[in-house]
């Protein structure tokens, strides 16, 4: 996905953050280079919490390898992560995860021969049951099974808010596409996440599945959650993210109001395919 | 901070640098200990020159049979745990013909062919050896090239062949299949015991400092198979339209997986090459112990994939070096360490190499 | 009810079907039909009330052993995806630790044997199981990272070392700080007296001599005996890896096997899973090395701990299919029973009904004989090769149902990880009966 024509420009161009209070997911300065190809040049931008924030570019611009930084699959060349004022850069995925952290991949990726339930009771993170002893003598395994029943009701909740409980007992692998977008969404929201990285949540789902589910990411951001989508379908991101986040050539280009990044010049000049002043 | 631990755990696992100067260390420590003992007197010359030249040699026939496991491994995405089983098969099929030409007419030839098994002939009767009955000796040597070749080709068409779009696991659980399958028919035909096979052979005798060093006439003819069929598959993969398409079809192994299944040609010619080169090893183990039982391949397998591994898996330079380096490693390892444990050794550096540098010397992606 | 996915269970009348589904119908059924044909080969071989006895207790030894090494392996493979090849190399360390633990100290030991540390048995037993645990700790934690067939290798190198240690001459006999121990090296060691047999020699005498009153072999009792304490331990086993695998932890374990990377991203630590699974086997590994080569046979040496048994122990799993405790025990029974035993029970067959005269020849004297239309001493010879002709077997039987059938008997159920029952849960929620859910009930 990342592949940007050398840098000419030293520096990064960090766009400033208007709009007040401390952002919650906040990268500065991200660089990473994949043997000769430079993916990431200068990457900075911030996230505000309780927003849909939606990150945007051309193909190539880097979008996926931030998302990989910041989650922690990657290791940047140089650059900061900060998250709820934590410096997290370098943190590997399961450490990210569990301080709420969270990313969706582009191709879902459920458990294929686990049920969806399976799916939904896997994320909570420090379940009892998971010390392999407490599941196992008779004294401490009723404490487990307590935990058990709370888990289960909160993912059948979860499950009945996407409309998908009807399927618990399915295997994952026999869900439609869409139902799999549902549930990797579900699942994520398990881990209970104060920032969600949705990668392309909308690919390939249909109007309608794609409305819902905004409904419903609208409705979670109001309960206090923060997303930064990655999506290619511009309107979506236009008329429901209250901040978008412009990147180009392994930078970032622009960030501000839907309003303002569509006057951007740059940003026109940006996705006609130049290069850009 | 866990951030710290995590970050310093990182930092240790990800620099090949540092790993590199720990073993670049610990290669000269021993070079010097070594160097120490020699001018001490507490390493007889001719006992380090007979280890080198015994591992050359031994490493050598573990780098021929490497070769067949690193292609097939390379080609065809899975480790085949039969390879010592052919190697063993080609062995004993080259064998019986070697006992059968050399005593012919003197004894029953089914006798010969099972290699007096129920006591019927014994070795001092025929008295095969390099130089007593060389045209026998040839004679083995090209049979168990055939066997080998036939061995591994006739069981990639009954087992492998319809498997070729399942996993790796599936078709590495099948060779063991395979495996214990071969081996058990050997032990069928042949029984548990071990067969004594040659008479002396000349042997130069080098004498140093400390002692002399055998150089047998086997050793020599092993080096001689060794080096000619290195030449050979030399010119095959370069010169012939053949070896283009197998170095084609390893070198874009991707491509090869994109547009599915590699050309049955290349992979006939694969099992093939890689079968008679076992069979080739496993002869020539043979003549080197100068005894055959039916593991003969299985216990030398963990070693030829410590050399496959590497050299790095589907390079066939690779396989040569890294059987070398291992022949060396469990022969050269017995001035620090009792023979005995001389194989531990070999196996205990294959670990290293797996965890540090998985896809070896010469190898590029081994994921 | 849904319909059975196994071949046995389609081919059973529906009334049949519906108690098959239950787990430990499977089990039973399973091995009352494995009983009742060895039960007519006794019949037809004209064995007595002992030797009838005496062989489903030698086959039930054999079943209940290979169960619990299956199980390990079915939760280091089925459940965790860990591709353990070097299973009798963890055998070795329990059983030998135990032993050098347990022999007398120099100066209280029979002349002529080895002397060790003196421990009384139940500790040493915790001993070797404690080292059998810490050497798959050892393996397994630098090998995680590695994909399954280096895993395999390295488990299988490991095995290889821990068999050329106990061989080796140099710790045939060692002193260490003024301790005495050894292994033996390649002659081997004498292990210890087997406690269950040591209870019907003594404390337990009248029993025995109750039985033979009945005019049955007392040897019987001690035998059966230690066979239902080694059921005890299968069944221990079977439900320590039930518990674990319907749990939090096997759910992960699970989403390990499934997707280690999005298992990841879900915020957990799959290094810790799957070598705290791998050290539970381990250690069980270590006790069955201990009571299976320790205290029934008495002596060990390293080349009893030979890949063949390993290769026997993953058929047994890959037929009743991994990932299902159930079908692992199936499986074995199945194994035992019909492909590891069944080679000599049709060569008793054939013994006592098809006279063969003559010595066993060498096989080229059979084929001449053959040639020369005697059919009798080629006959002789595969008969007297049983036990290298049921490894063939079983080779066969492997590729067979690789080709055909890779998931096993069994290999399509799910076991629903979960401390409670989810299935019930979910019924309950909808108020209604059975939904079709597609997967079997526990």
């Amino acid at each position: 996905m990342s592949r940007s024509p050398e840098s000419e420009a030293a520096g990064t161009d960090a766009p400033g953050l208007d709009g007040g209070g401390d952002p919650v997911l906040r990268v500065d300065g991200l660089e990473k280079t994949f043997e000769g190809v430079t993916a990431l040049d200068g990457v900075s931008f911030g996230v505000e919490s309780e927003t849909l924030t939606g990150l945007i570019g051309p193909n190539g611009a880097g979008k996926s390898t931030t998302f990989n930084v910041v989650s922690g699959a990657i290791e940047p060349d140089a650059g900061r992560v900060t998250f709820d004022g934590e410096d997290i850069t370098g943190l590997k995925p399961n450490r990210t995860s569990s301080r709420g952290l969270v990313r969706t991949f582009q191709i879902a990726r459920e458990l294929e021969e686990m049920t969806v339930l399976e799916n939904m009771m896997l994320p909570p993170t420090n379940q009892r049951g998971e010390a392999a002893w407490r599941s196992i003598l008779p004294g401490t395994r009723g404490g487990v099974q307590d935990e058990e029943e709370e888990v289960f009701e909160r993912a059948w909740e979860m499950l009945e808010f996407f409309d998908i409980d009807h399927l618990a007992l399915e295997e994952a692998g026999a869900l439609s596409g869409g139902q799999r977008k549902l549930l990797e969404l579900a699942r994520a929201l398990m881990l209970d996440p104060e920032v969600l990285l949705l990668d392309e949540p909308f690919a390939g789902v249909n109007p309608s599945l794609e409305r819902d589910l905004l409904d419903r990411l609208e409705d979670l951001r109001d309960r206090g959650r923060t997303f930064l989508l990655v999506e290619h379908d511009m309107d979506l991101i236009m008329e429901h993210c209250e901040r978008v986040i412009v990147m180009h050539q392994g930078r970032t280009l622009v960030t501000g109001t839907p309003e303002e990044v569509r006057s951007e010049e740059r940003v026109i000049e940006a996705y006609l395919g130049g290069e850009v002043s | 901070m866990s951030t710290l631990r995590d970050k310093t755990a990182g930092w240790v696992r990800d620099r090949t640098g540092v790993q590199s100067a720990l073993f670049g260390a610990v290669l000269t420590l021993l070079f010097f200990d070594m160097l120490r003992r020699l001018l001490g007197g507490s390493l007889a010359p001719s006992l380090l020159t007979g280890y080198l030249w015994n591992g050359l040699v031994f490493g050598l026939v573990i780098g021929l049979a490497g070769v067949g496991l690193s292609l097939t491994y390379d080609l065809l995405g899975f480790a085949n745990f039969a390879h010592g089983d052919y190697i063993s098969t080609a062995a004993f099929v080259g064998w019986g013909s070697t006992y059968l030409v050399a005593g012919l007419g003197e004894f029953a030839p089914l006798n010969l062919f099972f290699l007096g098994v129920g006591d019927t002939v014994f070795p001092r009767d025929v008295g095969v050896s390099v130089t007593t009955t060389p045209g026998a000796v040839l004679v083995g040597l090209v049979v168990a090239a055939v066997g080998g070749a036939a061995v591994a080709l006739l069981f990639d068409r009954v087992v492998y062949r319809s498997m070729r779009k399942t996993g790796a696991i599936t078709l590495l659980i099948a060779s063991i299949g395979v495996a214990f399958t071969l081996r058990f028919l050997l032990v069928f035909l042949f029984t548990q015991r071990s067969f004594g096979l040659t008479v002396g052979a000349w042997a130069y005798e080098l004498p140093l400092e400390g002692g002399t060093v055998n150089v047998t006439a086997s050793e020599l003819l092993l080096v001689l198979v060794a080096v000619v069929s290195m030449v050979g598959i030399h010119v095959l993969l370069t010169r012939t339209k053949l070896g283009k398409a197998m170095r084609a079809m390893s070198a874009n192994r991707d491509l090869a997986r994109v547009t599915g299944i590699p050309s049955e040609r290349v992979v006939t010619a694969t099992w093939v090459i890689g079968g008679a080169l076992a069979g080739l090893a496993g002869f020539m183990i043979a003549l080197f112990q100068g005894t055959i039982n039916f593991q003969l391949g299985w216990t030398l397998l963990l070693l030829v994939f410590a050399g496959v591994i590497m050299g790095g898996i589907g390079s066939v330079y690779g396989a040569i070096t890294g059987g070398v380096l291992i022949g060396l490693v469990t022969r050269v390892s017995q001035v620090w360490i009792p023979a005995s444990f001389a194989e531990a050794v070999g196996f205990a550096v294959m670990i290293a190499v797996l965890l540090t540098r998985p896809s070896g010397i010469f190898g590029g992606d081994a994921l | 009810m849904s319909a059975p996915s196994d071949p046995i269970g389609r081919r059973l009348p529906d009334s049949a079907a519906a108690y098959w589904e239950r787990d430990l119908v499977k089990i039973l059924g399973t091995l009352g039909f494995v009983y009742v044909l060895y039960l007519f080969v006794g019949l037809l071989l004209g064995y007595d009330l002992f030797g009838q006895l005496n062989s489903l207790r030698r086959l039930t030894f054999l079943i209940v052993v290979y169960g619990i090494a299956a199980l390990v392996v079915n939760l280091h493979w089925g459940y965790s995806g860990l591709f353990n090849i070097g299973v009798v190399g963890f055998m070795a360390v329990g059983v030998y630790t135990a032993t050098i633990l347990s022999r007398p100290v120099a100066g209280q030991n029979p002349t002529g044997s080895l002397p060790g540390f003196g421990i009384p048995l139940p500790i040493a037993v915790v001993g070797g199981v404690l080292a059998a645990a810490a050497t798959g700790y050892a393996a397994a934690l630098p090998s995680l990272r590695l994909r399954d067939d280096y895993f395999a290798i390295v488990t299988l190198a490991f095995a290889e070392i821990v068999r050329i240690t106990f061989k080796s001459a140099e710790l045939q006999e060692v002193t260490v700080l003024g301790w005495t121990f050894g292994t033996g090296g390649g002659r081997g060691i004498r292990t210890f007296s087997n406690p269950v047999r040591d209870f019907f020699d003594t404390t337990g005498q009248p029993l025995v001599a109750a039985v033979e009153r009945l005019g049955v072999d007392g040897q019987l009792v001690s035998g059966w005996a230690f066979v239902f304490v080694l059921l005890g331990i299968l069944i221990g086993t079977y439900w320590l890896i039930a518990r674990l695998s319907a749990s939090p932890f096997g759910r992960v374990l699970k989403g390990i096997r499934d997707d280690e990377e999005a298992t990841q991203s879900l915020a957990k630590h799959t290094a810790s899973f799957k070598i705290r699974a791998f050290v539970i086997g381990c250690a069980v590994l270590g006790l069955l090395g201990i009571v299976w080569q320790g205290a029934s046979s008495g002596y060990i040496t390293p080349d009893r701990f030979i890949p063949e048994l390993t290769f026997f122990i993953w058929i047994a799993l890959i037929i009743g299919g991994a990932g299902s405790n159930t079908g692992t025990i199936v499986g074995t029974i199945l194994f035992v029973g019909m492909v590891l035993e069944g080679p000599a029970q049709v060569r008793r067959i054939v013994d006592e009904f098809v006279g063969l005269s003559g010595s066993v020849p060498t096989f080229p004297d059979g084929l001449a004989a053959l040639a020369g239309g005697n059919v009798d001493p080629i006959l002789l010879y595969v008969f007297d090769q049983t036990s290298a002709l049921r490894v063939v077997l079983t080779g066969v039987v492997l590729i067979w149902l690789l080709k055909r059938r890779p998931e096993g008997l069994f290999g399509d159920r799910r076991e629903v990880a979960s401390s409670i029952d989810l299935e019930a849960r979910v019924e309950e929620r909808r108020g209604r009966g059975s939904e079709a859910a597609g997967s079997d009930s526990e």
